[in-house]
């Protein structure tokens, strides 16, 4: 199962509205995607407290062998 | 599921430093377990290694322990440092290194350092 490069961008503008999302498909086969999301909340959290964040946001896409979305590099950090 | 639970529990605190991954230190099974097995072997790191594939308890109980949804996963003296991104950023910032002193985790400054040139 895959996952589109919209849906992804979707689930994770809704749970941070105001961040800056980038987005990149690594393989082009909708499995293995890259992800940056800058956002203010981030301010003061740590990466596991961060990308702990955009994980829940993604709604267990990422669960083990029968989620959605097998590769997710994920990059998190608050604006400068 | 409280069994794997107990068990993580008792791996990550029995030993200082612990990687759970698809695979073996030796040979792993999946590209990101490589990736941060490969940064600890070059480092020389005396770390444990657990193959998730190898118990299904194990490998979901991991995920609750830490509510972290993916594999590998590092843990140093019992806390949860990250996974496979992180692990890459902190590599390269020196952060790794850093979080090693402060828990007298033996490893070669020498070699992080060529990790750090071969990826400026």
């Amino acid at each position: 199962m895959a996952i589109t490069l919209t849906e992804l961008e979707t689930l994770l503008t809704e749970s941070f509205p105001q961040a800056k999302v980038t987005i990149t498909d690594l393989a082009g086969d909708g499995n293995h995607y890259a992800a940056e999301v800058i956002d203010e909340s981030f301010r003061g959290k740590n990466r596991v407290q961060q990308q702990r964040a955009v994980y829940a946001a993604l709604k267990g896409k990422m669960d083990g062998a029968h989620g959605e979305l097998h590769a997710l590099a994920l990059t998190t950090k608050a604006p400068e | 599921m409280t069994d794997s639970k107990d068990q993580i529990d008792q791996t990550v605190k029995a030993n200082d430093v612990v990687l759970f991954m698809k695979g073996t230190k030796t040979m792993p099974q999946c590209g990101f377990s490589s990736r941060v097995a490969g940064v600890l072997n070059f480092m020389g790191v005396d770390y444990m290694d657990v193959n998730v594939l190898a118990d299904d308890g194990i490998r979901q109980g991991i995920k609750d322990f830490s509510d972290w949804p993916t594999i590998p996963q590092l843990y140093v003296k019992g806390e949860f440092v990250g996974g496979c991104d992180i692990i890459t950023e902190m590599t390269l910032s020196g952060e790794l290194d850093q979080l090693f002193e402060t828990n007298g985790v033996v490893y070669d400054k020498d070699a992080a350092e060529k990790i750090r040139e071969a990826n400026a």
